[in-house]
């Protein structure tokens, strides 16, 4: 392959790089790990060519090493993403996401009547199932229907 | 203890609570038992039979009663939230009866009260010791919970009792029978949750579709506020109706409950039919929440 066809992305020499992102949840996982307003430089890759996945999206964040508890939160929109926390140009450590057993903070309740919505308090999901993802509000204890994301 | 909702009540906890109940039943002197203690009933939404037998069971058990039944008069009016009328009213008393609108609101006031919580109705969700007297009559009338056909009829699916009920009685070995047009039917959560639990769901349009099976007739009040125009209401009014005819054709032993008010479900020819129970179970409120406010105020 030409290099001029090649994907040129510099590597970081500090921070942290989220890979095999589902293709196109890219911008998703911006906005539910709040990057959007984070002054250092932010790389989205999106629809990247990839053997196993067909496409994916790769997000690299500098200079700023996320911890799991933060990390983790992605497994809400793509369950199969990875996480590498680099230091000087070097993974440092490598891991899956995995969804915690607590939603916390993050989804809006779809219940339109459900107190989350009306007093000052997070909202907190119970992940009941993984794989068809199913979460019960803790408050009005209904089932999500479908994912809404503060 | 709290007593936020029916799903979270194990089978040991409700046979424990209707075991004590018994107890209650007779009109003996038990007011020594929570002597001393103070309840508030904080009823954001109107009720008769919830708060006035709240009230009634904490003074047979010695205790003293204070609260509201409207939110007129008090600070909720002027825009206070409800954690903070919580936060304040948990240090007067010593065990709080809420009911509210709001879906999880008795949830949200027993993480920030230091007091217990008992949720007397929150919204559609959930309604548990509703549940509790229900389970206590039905236990009542046949002795044991396991091998009855229970038919719950009316609107399923914003009645806040109906859910609760089945949840509860998924504990033991039921067949549920569900009877209401589709617009009001059980929610599919509910309906695989209990499936999951290996209880036996039918869902069928009308009582005689399934009275001859029935060892209990839970009728609910179809409600008028559910519905979006007067016109959409009266499509529903009266479609279910308890009369001579349907008892006719019930067993000998069905019982009709209903946890009222009612407005034209059961017509009043069926009140003097021993099968009625409705009465009854609006009475086995006192003995139920005695056993409910006496573990929620003295155990952990």
């Amino acid at each position: 392959m030409a290099a001029e066809q090649t994907l040129k992305v510099q590597k970081i020499e500090n921070g942290t790089v989220i890979d095999h992102i589902a293709g196109g949840k890219g911008w998703e996982v911006v906005k539910l790990l709040g990057l959007e307003d984070y002054p250092g430089t932010v790389t989205l890759l999106s629809n990247v060519h990839s053997k196993s996945l067909g496409k994916k999206d790769i997000i690299k964040i500098e200079n700023k090493q996320l911890s799991k508890k933060e990390v983790n939160k992605v497994a809400l929109v793509s369950s199969q993403a990875s996480v590498n926390l680099i230091k000087d140009f070097s993974v440092k450590e490598k891991f899956n996401v995995e969804l915690p057993g607590e939603i916390v903070g993050i989804l809006k309740c779809t219940n339109p009547v459900c107190v989350t919505h009306f007093e000052p308090c997070e909202s907190r999901f119970a992940v009941e199932a993984r794989n068809p993802l199913v979460l019960r509000c803790t408050y009005c204890e209904r089932i999500q229907t479908k994912l809404e994301f503060k | 203890m709290d007593f936020i909702s029916t799903r979270s009540m194990s089978k040991d906890l409700i046979e424990d609570i209707l075991k004590e109940a018994k107890k209650y039943e007779p009109k003996k002197d038990f007011s020594s038992v929570l002597k001393g203690k103070v309840l508030a009933t904080l009823f954001f939404e109107p009720s008769t039979r919830t708060q006035f037998s709240f009230q009634s069971a904490m003074e047979r058990l010695g205790g003293n009663v204070l609260g509201f039944s409207t939110i007129e008069g008090t600070s909720v009016k002027k825009g206070e939230t409800l954690t903070d009328t919580i936060k304040m009213i948990s240090s007067y008393v010593d065990c709080i009866v809420i009911r509210h609108p709001q879906e999880g609101s008795a949830k949200l006031a027993a993480e920030v009260s230091p007091v217990p919580v008992i949720n007397a109705g929150d919204g559609s969700h959930d309604h548990p010791t509703q549940t509790l007297l229900d389970l206590y009559t039905i236990k009542d009338s046949f002795k044991s919970l396991d091998g009855l056909n229970v038919g719950i009829c009316g609107d399923l699916r914003y009645g806040r009792t109906g859910r609760p009920l089945s949840v509860g009685l998924s504990n033991w070995d039921v067949k549920l029978h569900y009877i209401s047009p589709p617009q009001l039917s059980m929610d599919k959560g509910t309906i695989k949750f209990l499936r999951d639990k290996k209880i036996e769901v039918r869902e069928v349009l009308k009582i005689e579709d399934a009275i001859k099976e029935l060892d209990v007739l839970y009728m609910t009040r179809i409600q008028r506020e559910r519905f979006p125009t007067e016109e959409e209401y009266l499509k529903f009014k009266g479609v279910y109706v308890v009369d001579k005819r349907i008892m006719d054709m019930a067993p000998e032993k069905m019982i009709v409950m209903h946890p009222l008010p009612r407005v034209d479900e059961i017509v009043t020819e069926v009140d003097s039919d021993p099968r009625a129970q409705y009465f009854n179970q609006a009475k086995n409120g006192v003995p139920v929440r005695m056993s409910v406010l006496n573990k929620a105020i003295t155990e952990k």
